[in-house]
């Protein structure tokens, strides 16, 4: 069965089309990687697969079920379908809203009514496993950016949601921060859960994906294997994903010529 | 985040200003729960408790009972580990100045029995624009320190249960819930886009120019506000938020709490009936 469908979906803000059109299926247990420059759709279809935006037209299913608006009012459904989707946002800030890291990260379990003992478990569990137990008490606002990207994370994978949707993960991080990400999302619950990770970081796709849609202004333009896409340099220089330049090679040699180069 | 203030025009310094006041109050939520009387009740004993003291404030018609209410938030004070310089900083600088402020002219102004008159200017000073005076000043001071005492000494999600625990609809809780951080972010977007536009300007702008520029910044700020307030609420959505407040601890009501609501009742009682 395939985790997401969605079919025909349309949606804009005001008269500006973020998604148009567009018809997918994502099967369970895959690792996906949504591809597209800024401005493509990828955060807008993320936040519809999550049941935050529902499309003006087109139809988007969920292990088979309509994910309607009215459905996901039921409480019942929420409760389901919020305790198996998680989404991590671009931006942090928005996503931390606690006094402390430990509240930050308790919150979920407790919005799903989970026993106030097992919340406690999981929460310092999950900041064991992301190295943050020394965080605990600290006031998520004062932390570095990478240090919010990794609470904010924690807040998400405590939940141990079955499908993950992450917006940029590694935006904003340093390399070693990067490397650490996804190895953490690639080992986390072994590799069993389904990934969908919207970037523009052709460096990571090998690691964090077995399929990747690429998104144009709001359509979905190819769907291709890591190795496939990246062999093809003129889809992903159409979608601006490469980029051609001049440079130079040093002192060694130097001279200047175009230049393919992935971002 | 407050640096020199040189170059820097009204509005952006009362939103660093503002800041400032709220990473404050976020760190004083973080110790929310340390030891001292206030912290360790209930609190929606403390809420109403508070709020109730805070009406018996507002209600007194006699100087000497809202003073000694303010003794009551003073002994209050002490006894939950509230410092004195916090309380002056926190509120009576703000809260307390600007209500001097505004009932200064009343001391001149106000028809009555002259007590004393201002050298040089020969200003008379009267016995009634003294005691209206007197009474804006103690019951702001009053009020102030109590309200100041529920923030600094009860985590918001414990006050916004509470709220809920009283029946206050879940939509303004949820509205509540998002409001508090949402305008930390949005002063945030203010200091930041201050600081960018400041990197981008060379000497002194001219008044004309000073006031166009806080109108467009008005703007741009209205428009992220709108945006900023839709994030927030998506990412607690996200995690399942739906206007209920659900905590790790629950509230119970022990001895000392029903202690503390017969403390409570009984001053405002008191208080209310002597100051009628």
């Amino acid at each position: 069965m395939n985790l997401f469908e969605l079919d025909s979906v349309t949606y804009r803000f005001s008269r500006i089309v973020a998604v148009d059109g567009l018809s997918m299926a994502i099967p369970s247990g895959t690792r996906v990687a949504l591809l597209g420059a800024n401005g493509s759709g990828k955060s807008t279809l993320l936040r519809i697969l999550d049941g935050l935006y529902f499309p003006e037209s087109g139809r988007v299913r969920f292990l088979g079920e309509d994910l309607t608006e009215s459905r996901v009012a039921d409480d019942d459904f929420a409760q389901r379908f919020r305790r198996r989707v998680g989404l991590l946002f671009q931006n942090p800030d928005v996503q931390l809203f606690n006094a402390t890291v430990f509240d930050e990260v308790a919150f979920g379990p407790l919005q799903l009514r989970r026993p106030a003992a097992e919340v406690r478990a999981r929460v310092m569990d999950t900041l064991e496993r992301l190295r943050l137990t020394h965080l605990v008490d600290r006031v998520p606002h004062r932390l570095s950016g990478g240090e919010k990207k990794r609470v904010a994370l924690a807040s998400v994978l405590v939940m141990d949601p079955e499908v993950l949707l992450l917006d940029e993960p590694t935006d904003a991080l340093d390399p070693r921060s990067q490397s650490q990400l996804i190895d953490l999302l690639m080992t986390w619950a072994d590799g069993s859960k389904s990934v969908i990770t919207a970037t523009h970081h052709l460096g990571i796709l090998d690691e964090i994906a077995d399929r990747c849609f690429v998104l144009d202004k709001g359509r979905l333009v190819a769907e291709r294997s890591p190795a496939e896409l990246l062999q093809d340099e003129g889809l992903l220089d159409r979608t601006n994903l490469i980029h051609v330049h001049r440079h130079r090679h040093g002192d060694v040699h130097v001279h200047a010529h175009p230049h393919t180069h992935r971002l | 985040m407050t640096g020199a203030t040189g170059s820097r025009g009204a509005v952006e310094r009362t939103v660093d200003g503002l800041l400032h006041a709220m990473e404050r109050a976020l760190s004083a939520e973080a110790g929310a729960g340390g030891a001292g009387l206030l912290q360790s009740i209930d609190p929606r004993v403390k809420l109403a408790g508070l709020l109730a003291l805070i009406a018996a404030v507002a209600l007194s018609h006699r100087l000497g009972v809202i003073a000694a209410l303010l003794a009551v938030g003073l002994l209050l004070a002490a006894s939950s580990r509230v410092q004195v310089a916090t309380l002056v900083s926190g509120v009576w600088l703000t809260a307390v100045g600007f209500s001097v402020a505004l009932a200064l002219p009343a001391v001149f102004l106000t028809p009555g029995r002259t007590v004393a008159t201002l050298p040089l200017v020969g200003w008379a000073m009267t016995a009634t624009g003294l005691t209206s005076a007197a009474y804006l000043v103690l019951r702001v001071a009053a009020a102030a320190t109590f309200g100041f005492l529920l923030v600094f000494t009860t985590r918001w999600s414990h006050v916004l249960k509470a709220l809920r625990s009283f029946g206050m609809p879940i939509v303004l809780v949820a509205v509540l819930a998002m409001t508090y951080r949402y305008i930390l972010l949005l002063l945030e977007a203010a200091h930041d886009m201050f600081v960018a536009r400041r990197s981008r300007t060379v000497g002194r702008l001219m008044p004309a120019v000073r006031r166009r520029l806080a109108g467009q910044s008005a703007g741009v700020l209205l428009g992220r506000s709108l945006q900023l307030g839709s994030e927030v609420y998506l990412a607690m959505q996200a995690r399942g938020f739906r206007g209920e407040v659900y905590l790790l601890d629950d509230f119970a009501m022990g001895r000392a709490d029903w202690l503390a609501v017969a403390a409570f009742a009984a001053v405002t009682t008191a208080a209310v009936w002597a100051g009628r």
